[in-house]
């Protein structure tokens, strides 16, 4: 392992329509080093990787590849600098033989015509080189999604990549398949390749990696060797401590008043490879706060609960009844509201109005013949708009024209027109103005207060101390902790938990 | 309604110049309606009986592809009908209203139910609405020879069914009346309840309208149940002009020329908002074109093309690729592209 | 490397695998079943000329089949193939009998015309990222336009000599007098074309690329692979094809009519579908379009030794077995997806 940079980019800043996903950032990548770049969604892992790649360009800062300055233009052109990418995704074409995949677009051939018996040595030879044994004329699609990340893996390392990142290579494999990705990222290392890891996994990063760069908000915390950071301290500067002025919102812990009612109740409740069975009540009129890391499950407790995804294990009650073939609709019809992670994709419809998405939850639950009157329509409308002060306050303008937080307003909005018994909030905060972060907040917990129950994701554990009754900690894809001690409520706590149960897995 | 008058203006400046060339060609003969045998007749009047089939499946099409979908099968849908109300016609007592009023609510109900099938393919058998609906494209127009028999059946002329396509009402055309009824039926429909809104909703994001406790599938099926209910009529409508059914020809490239009307009309073929006027309007453009080319002295061969140029300046520029490459000339070269959203590229990849 | 991982495909997704065959099994099963049937039903069915005249009557067919094989292969739609081929017999018969152009030069000039046509709209579909149906609805309208304004009547080519070269017949085992069949020079023609077509796509870069773009085309573009030129490269074949599927009707009825190939389209994507290629593109075989083609055909000609069956029942069973194959389709990648879940 030398110490020479092959990588080193300095001020990288990306701004993508008034917001600024980077800034000034600094990252320095060096010969046979594995290198893991951690943070949260939003910190500006994905579009620092993208700078680099050349799928997205710098509005500033420069990048150096061994030396010399360089500006990619496509992911094409990275690959041809020597710069090679691996995907969360298996980004091959499945239809295809693993030989196939392997060598596509640099094919052996006789003439014109491909050498299907010399691609097929070659491509045993190559997997070979890292240690795997698959039918190299089988469909890709006849082996498992880990294997086709490893054939992905073994077609980057061709093109004679000095650079390999590795973007979530590990979210679909398992332990065992894991191993062998690891060692082949040790060889790889052993033989000068540089690497980029990005992971949630936290034991993984700490076992294969030699340095780690952390970012959030888009802002470098710091460049640190692995063995001088531990756990703790990386959880710590990963989620962030700092202090947000939002006026006079006192801890909600002090105000805690036990309830006995059960509103909702999950026993078992879990869905193979996206959360293990856990149990968790919900009492009328409490904040339950789900925190961990990326990955670590809060989402898909949610959707879950929620009825957005199918669970195949438990049950889940409502009000004492066991709720059966539990999707949205039903879910709408006992009042539980779900506002999804992502606003743009699976929460709003762009091109209808704020008004029309406002109302849409409302109008499903009545049917399209029975409309819901204008007169009421408009007042509720302009009802929402005002007490969830939207801005601009246009009921007509299609709702893509406004900003992130006003458009998380909306959403919410659409929810509490039916007036939910549950409303699960995903990340309502992400990617908003602090202003509409402190008005979302307090929402919170006026509604609460009112007798609605929350059940709240925040990547911030700030925010999730200071809203929640009770907080679920979630690691790798499991619940591990329930918190609901009014000293248990700080940040420290959270961190610790999710160190400590880690640890005796 | 500012959006809305925008989306029009377009294909309404369209509409005008294509009626001033006419004027200018053939006089104002050609605008002002004069009255026949105590109906209306004129150029423009006939243009628009004429186009009243057209825009039937057009209005049909509208719903269909405001839900991201697409029916190819309208066409063969528009011989079914033509071919079960002439066939069940000229077997019977063809002067008896009874005859007539069951011939036609059963062309009617088989459209329909093909409609739903079609709708049922799609909602519940995941299968892509090109796809779905090819299949009764290709079958439907065997399906109309079937119930013919292989013949062209023809009513008399003096069965009350011919009215349907050649009599008049207060001097206008039953066409006409036909064609008014159903647009302000659906806009009333689509717009005073809330379907317009629940198929935009399907259309513009399935997944958030799922999340929202939308029944898709039920709200997918309607829409190619209005959309085959409005085929079968617009055969009935074709039939009686004609007074015979052609189980080949009748209604042959309509499917075609309805997409190309609706995407003329301002509803873009990814779903979501759609513009019953605007079709309307679209469908007139695609009437007059056809009457203009021989106005102007062009035989009427040149249809075809002209049609071919529409949709091909149509299709381009609906495509955002395209307007950015006729507009990279005038772009300041610092300028640069607006930066994609981060969303959109996982979008891309997760494709 | 000491240890090595290894994994074989388990029972279950081996069938996975082979799930790509069952269509393909299936009509190649089906097709048994019916030419076994109609020689149970009618005596003169077991002669060869049966199965050879199938590749005489649909030469034109199976050529634009072919190409449109490419194109849905990729994943993408050619609704204009019917008026290409009509455009193509119309301008040489105009070239030909009007303009006097020796008949060489008229078939090279529509066939580079065809070619670059195609060219044209793969280059609007990809860079201009117009959807395939309505880029080539297009041309669909424009061919059959420029059609008819070549001429609106039919148009004889009988004259000309060099088209007779096209009916010439080759005889096999002793000719239909003796048992065995006859072949003329355009099923030759076709035959051809399906050979070069199988090995394009199975033996070549570009053959290859195009079931990648098919399979997934944002993968595609990430694994470096030429897209732009494969998605250009079909509609190119394609057309290609279309062209040539014109001269062939030239040889085939030594005349051009204007209205020749209407929904034409339409049978090839049947032929191609029946044949086992998925609409979606990415999994499918040229052999099976050929398989689809003589489906049809043999279709048709069963009817026509029934004598009393209609000919639209050749278009209503060509509709269910379309539904079945589609359900097929849907249900096996269904169930795919659910194993890999």
């Amino acid at each position: 392992m030398s110490d020479a940079p092959i990588v080193q980019m300095t001020g990288i800043t990306k701004d993508f329509t008034g917001v600024r996903a980077l800034d000034g950032v600094d990252f320095t990548l060096r010969r046979g080093e594995i290198h893991a770049v951690m943070g949260e969604n939003g910190a500006g892992k994905s579009t620092l990787i993208k700078v680099l790649t050349g799928v997205h360009d710098p509005d500033a800062g420069r990048i150096l590849l061994d030396g010399e300055p360089v500006r990619f233009h496509s992911p094409g052109q990275a690959q041809a600098g020597g710069i090679s990418t691996v995907y969360q995704e298996v980004n091959l074409t499945d239809n295809l033989s693993v030989a196939e995949n392997l060598l596509a677009g640099r094919e052996p051939r006789l003439g014109p015509f491909i050498n299907f018996r010399a691609m097929r040595r070659k491509a045993k030879a190559l997997l070979d080189e890292i240690g795997i044994d698959l039918n190299v004329a089988a469909p890709l699609s006849s082996y498992s999604i880990a294997m086709q990340q490893l054939v992905a893996i073994a077609r980057a390392i061709d093109i004679d990549a000095k650079v390999l990142i590795l973007d979530e290579p590990t979210s679909s494999l398992d332990r065992d398949e894991v191993a062998v990705l690891m060692r082949v990222m040790r060889s790889l290392a052993e033989r000068g390749t540089a690497m980029v890891f990005i992971s949630h996994f936290l034991d993984q990063v700490y076992e294969i990696c030699d340095r780690m760069t952390v970012l959030r908000n888009g802002t470098l915390i710091g460049e640190w060797a692995v063995s001088e950071l531990p756990e703790s301290e990386l959880i710590g500067h990963m989620l962030g401590r700092e202090v947000q002025t939002l006026g006079a919102l006192e801890h909600r812990a002090a105000r805690h008043r036990p309830d006995d009612d059960v509103l909702v109740s999950a026993r078992g409740l879990g869905r193979k490879g996206s959360v293990s069975p856990f149990d968790l009540d919900i009492r009328p009129g409490e904040v339950v706060g789900l925190a961990g890391l990326l990955g670590s499950g809060r989402t898909e407790t949610a959707r879950l609960i929620a009825g957005a995804d199918r669970a195949d294990s438990g049950a889940l009650e409502f009000r004492g009844e066991r709720l059966r073939g539990h999707n949205p609709r039903t879910a709408s019809a006992r009042g539980i509201g779900f506002c999804p992670e992502n606003r743009k994709t699976e929460g709003l419809v762009g091109d209808l109005t704020v008004a029309e998405n406002m109302i849409l939850a409302m109008q499903a639950a009545r049917g399209w013949a029975r409309t819901v009157p204008p007169a009421r329509r408009d007042a509720l409308v302009a009802e929402f708009i005002e007490k969830l002060d939207i801005r601009p306050a246009d009921p007509d303008l299609p709702v893509k024209n406004l900003s992130g937080g006003n458009q998380q307003k909306v959403l919410l909005a659409r929810w509490m027109l039916i007036e939910p018994r549950l409303l699960i909030l995903d990340e309502p905060t992400r990617g908003i103005d602090v202003g509409a972060k402190a008005d979302i907040q307090r929402l919170v917990n006026e509604l609460s207060e009112d007798g609605m129950a929350v059940l709240f994701i925040s990547a911030e554990l700030e925010e999730v101390t200071r809203l929640s009754d009770r907080i679920a900690v979630l690691r790798d894809r499991e619940l591990i902790d329930i918190l609901h001690q009014e000293s248990d409520m700080t940040t420290d706590r959270i961190v610790e938990t999710i160190v400590e149960k880690g640890g005796d897995k | 309604m500012n959006a809305y008058l925008k989306r029009l203006i377009w294909p309404l400046a369209v509409l005008v110049t294509l009626i001033v060339v006419n004027i200018a060609q053939t006089g104002f003969d050609f605008i002002v309606p004069s009255v026949h045998d105590g109906r209306l007749g004129g150029a423009f009047v006939n243009i628009l009986r004429n186009s009243v089939p057209l825009l039937l499946i057009a209005l049909g099409m509208t719903l269909v592809i405001a839900t991201k979908g697409i029916d190819l099968s309208v066409g063969a849908v528009y011989a079914i009908g033509a071919a079960i109300a002439c066939q069940w016609i000229i077997d019977r007592d063809q002067s008896a209203f009874g005859t007539i009023l069951t011939a036609v609510i059963l062309a009617l109900l088989v459209a329909a139910v093909i409609g739903a099938w079609n709708g049922a393919m799609v909602a519940y058998f995941g299968v892509q609405p090109i796809v779905a609906t090819l299949i009764l494209m290709i079958a439907g127009r065997g399906i109309a020879q079937l119930i013919t028999g292989g013949q062209i059946p023809s009513v008399s002329d003096s069965t009350p069914f011919v009215e349907l396509g050649r009599g008049a009402i207060a001097t206008i055309p039953v066409p006409i009346v036909i064609g008014v009824l159903v647009f302000a039926v659906l806009a009333l429909l689509t717009r005073t309840t809330a379907l317009g809104m629940l198929l935009e909703a399907v259309g513009g994001n399935p997944a958030a309208s799922r999340l929202a406790g939308i029944r898709s599938k039920g709200i997918t099926i309607l829409a190619y149940l209005v959309c085959g209910f409005c085929a079968g009529l617009a055969g009935l409508i074709g039939a009686a002009n004609l007074g015979s059914a052609d189980a080949n020809n009748g209604g042959l490239w309509i499917e075609l020329d309805a997409i190309l009307a609706v995407v003329i009309g301002g509803t873009a073929l990814i779903g979501g908002r759609f513009f019953l006027l605007g079709t309307v309007i679209g469908v007139a453009i695609i009437e007059t074109l056809n009457v203009t080319i021989i106005n102007v002295g062009l035989s009427s061969q040149w249809q075809f093309t002209a049609k071919a140029i529409v949709v091909f300046v149509v299709a381009v520029l609906q495509s955002p690729e395209f307007r950015a490459w006729l507009l990279k000339p005038f772009r300041r070269p610092d300028g640069g592209e607006p930066a994609p959203e981060p969303a959109d590229d996982k979008e891309a990849l997760a494709k | 490397m000491s240890t090595t991982v290894t994994e074989r495909p388990s029972r279950t997704t081996l069938f996975d695998g082979l799930g790509r065959y069952i269509p393909i099994g299936v009509t190649v099963a089906l097709l048994i079943v019916m030419y076994l049937g109609g020689i149970a039903a009618f005596p003169r069915f077991s002669s060869p000329q049966v199965i050879a005249s199938l590749f005489i009557d649909n030469a034109a067919l199976l050529i634009i089949a072919v190409g449109m094989t490419f194109v849905i292969l990729s994943g993408g739609i050619d609704l204009s193939v019917g008026s290409m081929m009509a455009f193509s017999t119309m301008s040489i018969a105009a070239l030909t009998v009007d303009l006097g152009v020796p008949a060489e030069v008229a078939v090279a000039a529509v066939l580079a015309f065809g070619t670059l046509s195609g060219l044209f709209t793969g280059a609007v579909i990809h860079y201009f990222n117009v959807q395939p149906f309505i880029a080539t609805l297009a041309g669909l309208f424009l061919y059959r336009g420029l059609t008819l304004q070549l001429s609106d009547h039919d148009v004889s080519m009988r004259d000309i000599a060099f088209f007779d070269w096209g009916m010439l017949r080759m005889d096999f085992a002793g000719g239909q007098r003796d048992g065995g069949f006859s072949l003329p020079n355009i099923s030759f023609i076709a035959l051809a074309v399906v050979i070069v077509a199988f090995i394009v796509l199975h033996y070549t870069r570009f053959g290859r690329g195009v079931y990648a773009v098919g399979g997934s085309e944002s993968s595609a573009l990430l694994m470096g692979l030429p897209v732009a030129r494969t998605k250009v490269g079909v509609y190119a074949v394609s057309g290609f094809c279309a062209a040539l599927g014109g001269v062939v009707a030239a040889y085939y009825t030594k005349s051009a009519n204007p209205l020749a190939g209407v929904g034409l389209e339409l049978d090839a994507i049947a032929a191609v579908v029946i044949g086992g290629t998925i609409l979606t593109g990415g999994t499918g075989f040229v052999l099976g379009t050929v398989a689809g083609v003589m489906v049809m055909g043999l279709l048709t000609t069963l009817i026509a030794f029934q004598g009393d069956l209609s000919s639209w029942w050749a278009r209503i069973v060509v509709g269910v077995l379309l539904l079945a194959f589609i359900l097929l389709q849907r249900f096996l990648s269904r169930s795919g997806e659910k194993r890999r879940t």
